[in-house]
Formats: structure tokens, C-alpha cells, sequence
């Protein structure tokens, strides 16, 4: 026969094979300390509610490959401790399993009832976590970790030391942005003399050559030109006169050289400034003033630009949005 | 001891042997004293033989400079100090600046609309799940750095489901920071817009080893930097692959740069490392002259705007971001590719 206050005599007085001690502790903390390695215990700790052995009514919920089973212990066959506990499948359902438990442990004390159904809680959703983390597995989802090499990662960093001062990052960066300001990247936007007269002479009558070609093949700028005409005919009367006054070079443009463009592009755009906005910022002219002259370095435009007119700055945009040829040059760069 | 020089040589051989100033002649220490026993010696003929090998080396330079001096213009060149640079082992794919083949290929590839400008880049970036709040910073600075960029929290979604995302939404890059110990240490970017270099499908995907990251707050005499569109300046990347990956690098930036507003963000390779910096310029006249037009030379003058960080490649992938199924264009082995100090890739 069992006789539970007995053997809660000897395991608390003198020995259990389950019992496990933290550290030796004293006074009032001494039993928190105890803890119970039975596979069978609810709770873990060693005292007289919880303790499996000296419990002659006793239940337990544990998961064995993913399955969850109750385990009642059912003190009239104690004598052949092979058959001394009941196996309860439980339902895989959560709820119906609730309803499993609360029937099989009906004439429980309700503590234990309680701590099962408390168990059997922890143990879904473990198994749910464990059933989505392994299909995050399977779907390729889950993060790969990668061994970090203490070694290399400190030889990188030592080379890395000796590159950058290898690197002279800030002179190779100087040295290529007078190449570029060299190469007409900028534009007019700056006004240093990096070349000699003679090369930009050429370069003049290249230009020429090059607005030629685009009259004949670039029919979408022509369209623009007549836009641009609308536009600037609501504008200034006096404008509108200079227009006319240089009408003739408007109409056989071909003719005209480099040198003019580039005077009466200043002229204009000073002039444009000036009656446009007169509280404009500095740099907003200069971004007026140096884009369509940006543009006829890149690849020229028709000659109608050299008119003086007032919305440059939208035209550009529009243009921009296009292709921006001098800009692609500067991305180009290795 | 110059007395006693002249009195009779050595300090060591006075009173013990006559001493004959005439006979005894100073042998040259050209040999290194290891295989000198005695250590008190050793070490005493040591710094003999360093004193010999420095008036020795100071010696043959003054003699070159006599003969340069003498020989005027037809003086040999001075010996350049050998570099890991110039003495870089050569790689096969070095790509020579007219090989029409190569340009035709660049012409046709995933990233020739955006250095056509024909396509704006717009990147959505965002981090490892869980970033901590360090990485902000490091997404600030980026977000300032490179314009069209949108930060998107990463919450529960993998890669993939962002690289999904991102192509619906007509994003083209993606990026994927991560981090260790609070600090940001790779840099995941992805190129999902489909082209017809990639046969219709997104792609390539690399991932950077990132290192140094400098905050622009912390970069010495740092400015702030404005909303212009910086120009782009790509240096050093020398074989096909260090253009594929400084095109793909390029391609992040938008190809309208606003010159007005004088910004550069450059990406320098050497030794395979890159450096990212960005910067505002001036241009100045400088102090020499040229010779041939007899004005001062145009320089040019940098203020660092930050961030700084240095970013390593380390593979490149076909595809948008797929490591199970992904076919690799390049992966690093360290062991089989770093055989030598001398062995760059990019």
C-alpha cells in the first residue's frame, strides 16, 4: 500500500534520487532551492503538492514527438510500477484537449488541474513555434548565419588601413574634377581659363559644324522653338524688339558664328535677370545663365537659343527630363 | 676618445697591443652580425652595421644626384617606390580603355538606362529585423547621401518578399543593411528592375562587407550637405567585374547631377576596397602656373560632407536576392582567389 505522508518522510528528511540542490542555501530560502528532476513533476520544485511520488493522485501532461498525452497515476497498481501510469492521448485540437483534460480530472484537486491545463498550454505553443520555424525552413525563409573570421576580419582591417592611405582619396578626387571642369563638364557655370584661345576656337567652329547637323536631324528642338516663341511674344516689348532686330540671324542662323552666340547668351541672361525676378538669388541666375550654355558644350542645340527670353530655366527642365547628355559624361567618368 | 684615438686607435686595444693607426683599417660591416654568438658583441656590431648601411644607401644617393646633375635631362628616372599597386598581379579581364566589346556590352547592360538617364533610381532600404537604434544614424546619413531613397521598417519579412514588394511598388534597388554589436557591418543591395540584359527578370544582387562607417556629424570639418543631385565619380575599378560592380554602384545614383550644387560622391576602389565619400568642391586658382599659357592652373578645393564608410564586395549574385536557387556571377573564396598579397579583384 502507499502510504504518501511516509515517503514524504524519506524524501524530505533523508534521501531522493530526483532531488537536486542549487546551492547550499540556509534558513527560511532552503526549500526554494530544491528542485525535482522526476520526468514526471509538474512544476519542477521539490515539496509535498508537487512532488510525483508522494502524491498518491497525481497528473501529468507530457509531450512525447509532438504528441501530447495525460498521465494519471493510479495508486492500485503500484505494485508493478511498469503499469502504475495511465496514458491519455489528448487531442491535437487545443480546446478539445481542454475538455479532455477537465474530464479525465474531474475528482482532482483543482491546483493540479490548474497546473496541467497550464502545461498543456506551454506545450502547444511550443509546438506551434517549433511547426513554423521548421516550414520557415523548408520555404527558405530561415536566416543564415555566417561565421565571422576573427582573423581575417582584423587582417581586413589592417589592409584596409594601408589602402586608404594608399587611396589619397582627396587628391585623386581634386585631380579629377579639374579634368572635368578641363573637359567642359561644368559647362559655363565656372569661368577659369583652362585652355588656350586657339583650342577654343576649334572647338567654336566644331560646334558650328555639329548645330548644322542638329538643324537638319533633331525635329523635336524646332518644335520647341516655335513654343518658346508664344511664349516670349506676351513678354517685354522691348524683348520682343530685340528679338526682331536680330530677327534675320534667327531666320539664316546657320550663318552665324560661335563668338556671337556666346555674347548675346550673356547678354540675355543678365538682361533676363534683371526684369524677370529682381530679388532672384545669385544662384538662381547662375543656374539660369549656365545650363543652356552647359548644354551647347554637351551636345549643341538649335541657334534660336541666342534670342533673349525669359523662361529659360522651364525650358530646361524640360530638356533635362529628356536626355542630359554632359551629365551622363560626368557619371561615365572611371 | 679623440685623444686617444690619435694616441693609439682603439680604446679596447690600448695598453695591449702597439698600436699601428697606419695598419689598422676599418673593415666595412656589410654582414648582418646574426651569426654572432656573444651577445654583448652582437648587438655592438649591430648598430655598426646600421650606421654602415645608412651612410652606404646616403652615399649611393648623393652619387645619383652628381650623375643626374651631371647628365642634365637625360638623367635616368628616379626608381618609383614598389607599391602593391604597381606591382599588382595581372589580371586578364583588365579592362583596356577602347575595347569595343566592353563598351558595347556596358551599353546593353541592367545599368545603362541609369547612366543614360533614362531611368531615375529609386531605392527602398531598410535593415535586419530588429535594428537597433544605432543603425538609424547610419540610415540618416545614407538617406541624406543618396537622394530617392525611402527607409521601410523590416518588421517579420524576408528578403524576398521585399524584393516583391519593392518591384511592385516600381522601386529599383533594394537595400538590406545588417549589423553586429550595434554596428553596421554588411550592405545587401539588390537590382530588382527587370531588364532585358538579365532576360526580363531583376538583378544582379551583391553583398558588401561594410566597414568604418564615419557619421557625417563626426567627419572632421564636415559641412552639411543640400539636396542637390551629386555627380558621380567612380574610381579605380579596373577589371570586368570592378565595372560591373562600380556600374551597380553607380546605378544608384540619379545621372542629372545639378553642377550648382558643387557635391561629388565618390566611390574610390583600391586594393578591392571601396571607399564612399561625398564631398562639396570649389574651384580655385591655384599658386603655380601653367607653362604654356602663363595663367595660375585651376585646383580645386574639398569639404568633406560625410558620411565616410568603406564597403568590400563580397559576392555577386544573378537574379534578385535568392540564396538557395541564386546562381553566383562571383563569390569570393579566400582561399582559392587571395593566393597572393599581390591579387586584386576589383
Amino acid at each position: 500500500m502507499q502510504h504518501d505522508e511516509m515517503i514524504w518522510q524519506v524524501i524530505n528528511h533523508q534521501f531522493c534520487s530526483y532531488k537536486s540542490t542549487m546551492a547550499k542555501s540556509k534558513g527560511a530560502n532552503r526549500d526554494k532551492k530544491q528542485f525535482c528532476k522526476h520526468p514526471y513533476s509538474t512544476t519542477g520544485l521539490c515539496n509535498r503538492s508537487s512532488c510525483p511520488l508522494a502524491n498518491s493522485k497525481y497528473a501529468t501532461v507530457r509531450e512525447e514527438n509532438g504528441r501530447i498525452h495525460l498521465y494519471i497515476k493510479t495508486v492500485e497498481r503500484a505494485h508493478s510500477p511498469k503499469n502504475l501510469w495511465e496514458k491519455i492521448y489528448l487531442s491535437r485540437n487545443y480546446t478539445k484537449a481542454l475538455a479532455q483534460l477537465d474530464e479525465h480530472l474531474a475528482f482532482f484537486p483543482k491546483a493540479q488541474i490548474h497546473r496541467n491545463k497550464q502545461r498543456l498550454t506551454k506545450i502547444h505553443q511550443y509546438l506551434l513555434r517549433m511547426r513554423k520555424l521548421k516550414l520557415r525552413e523548408i520555404n527558405g525563409r530561415k536566416a543564415k548565419l555566417t561565421r565571422v573570421h576573427r582573423k581575417v576580419e582584423q587582417r581586413e582591417e589592417r589592409r584596409e588601413k594601408k589602402a586608404l592611405v594608399a587611396a589619397k582619396i582627396e587628391s585623386n578626387i581634386e585631380k579629377e574634377l579639374v579634368e572635368r571642369l578641363a573637359k567642359g563638364t561644368y559647362g559655363d557655370i565656372y569661368n577659369f581659363p583652362e585652355k588656350t584661345e586657339e583650342m577654343e576656337q576649334e572647338e567654336e567652329s566644331e560646334d558650328e559644324l555639329d548645330t548644322d547637323e542638329e538643324e537638319s536631324e533633331d525635329e523635336d528642338g524646332m518644335m520647341e522653338y516655335v513654343e518658346d516663341l508664344d511664349e516670349e511674344a506676351e513678354s517685354d516689348l522691348e524683348d520682343f524688339e530685340m528679338d526682331e532686330s536680330s530677327g534675320n540671324v534667327w531666320g539664316d542662323d546657320e550663318s552665324s558664328s560661335g563668338d556671337e552666340d556666346s555674347d548675346s547668351d550673356d547678354d540675355s541672361s543678365s538682361e533676363d535677370s534683371g526684369s524677370d525676378d529682381g530679388s532672384s538669388e545669385s544662384g538662381h541666375d547662375k543656374k539660369a545663365k549656365s545650363k543652356p550654355d552647359k548644354k551647347k558644350k554637351g551636345k549643341p542645340q538649335p541657334p534660336r537659343r541666342r534670342g533673349p527670353r525669359i523662361e529659360i530655366e522651364y525650358e530646361n527642365e524640360e530638356e533635362n527630363d529628356g536626355v542630359a547628355e554632359s551629365v551622363g559624361d560626368a557619371g561615365l567618368a572611371w | 676618445m679623440a685623444v686617444s684615438k690619435k694616441k693609439g686607435g682603439h680604446a679596447s686595444l690600448q695598453g695591449k697591443k702597439p698600436s699601428n693607426s697606419a695598419k689598422v683599417k676599418q673593415q666595412p660591416y656589410t654582414r648582418n652580425p646574426g651569426h654572432i654568438t656573444n651577445k654583448l658583441k652582437r648587438s655592438e656590431m649591430y648598430g655598426k652595421y646600421l650606421l654602415a648601411k645608412k651612410a652606404q644607401k646616403r652615399a649611393s644617393r648623393i652619387a645619383r644626384e652628381k650623375q643626374a646633375e651631371a647628365l642634365g635631362e637625360d638623367a635616368p628616372a628616379k626608381p618609383k617606390p614598389r607599391t602593391l599597386d604597381n606591382t599588382r598581379e595581372s589580371e586578364v579581364t583588365t579592362v583596356k580603355e577602347d575595347d569595343e566589346e566592353i563598351i558595347a556590352d556596358e551599353a546593353e547592360d541592367e545599368f545603362a538606362p541609369y547612366f543614360s538617364d533614362e531611368i531615375r533610381p529609386k531605392i527602398l532600404l531598410t535593415t535586419r529585423p530588429c535594428p537597433s537604434a544605432e543603425l538609424f544614424h547610419f540610415i540618416a546619413d545614407l538617406m541624406r547621401f543618396i537622394p530617392q531613397m525611402y527607409y521601410y521598417p523590416r518588421k517579420s519579412y524576408s528578403v524576398k518578399e521585399i524584393c516583391t514588394f519593392g518591384s511592385n511598388r516600381r522601386f529599383t534597388h533594394v537595400i538590406v543593411l545588417s549589423e553586429k554589436s550595434k554596428v553596421c557591418n554588411g550592405m545587401l543591395i539588390s537590382h530588382l528592375r527587370p531588364s532585358t540584359a538579365a532576360n526580363g527578370l531583376g538583378g544582379p544582387t551583391a553583398f558588401f562587407k561594410l566597414s568604418n562607417y564615419i557619421p557625417s556629424t563626426d567627419v572632421p570639418n564636415n559641412g552639411s550637405a543640400t539636396n542637390h543631385v551629386p555627380e558621380l565619380n567612380l574610381h579605380g575599378f579596373t577589371t570586368r567585374l570592378g565595372h560591373r560592380a562600380g556600374r551597380f554602384l553607380g546605378s544608384l545614383f540619379p545621372h542629372n547631377a545639378q553642377f550648382q550644387g558643387r557635391q561629388v560622391a565618390t566611390f574610390h576602389n583600391q586594393r578591392d576596397f571601396i571607399f564612399v565619400r561625398h564631398h562639396r568642391y570649389i574651384f580655385e586658382e591655384g599658386k603655380d602656373t601653367s607653362k604654356e599659357t602663363k595663367e595660375k592652373k585651376t585646383k580645386a578645393r574639398l569639404q568633406e560632407l560625410g558620411p565616410r564608410f568603406t564597403i568590400k564586395m563580397r559576392w555577386l549574385q544573378e537574379g534578385t536576392f535568392d540564396t538557395q536557387f541564386g546562381e553566383y556571377e562571383w563569390f569570393h573564396k579566400r582561399k582559392e582567389m587571395d593566393t597572393t598579397r599581390r591579387k586584386f579583384h576589383l
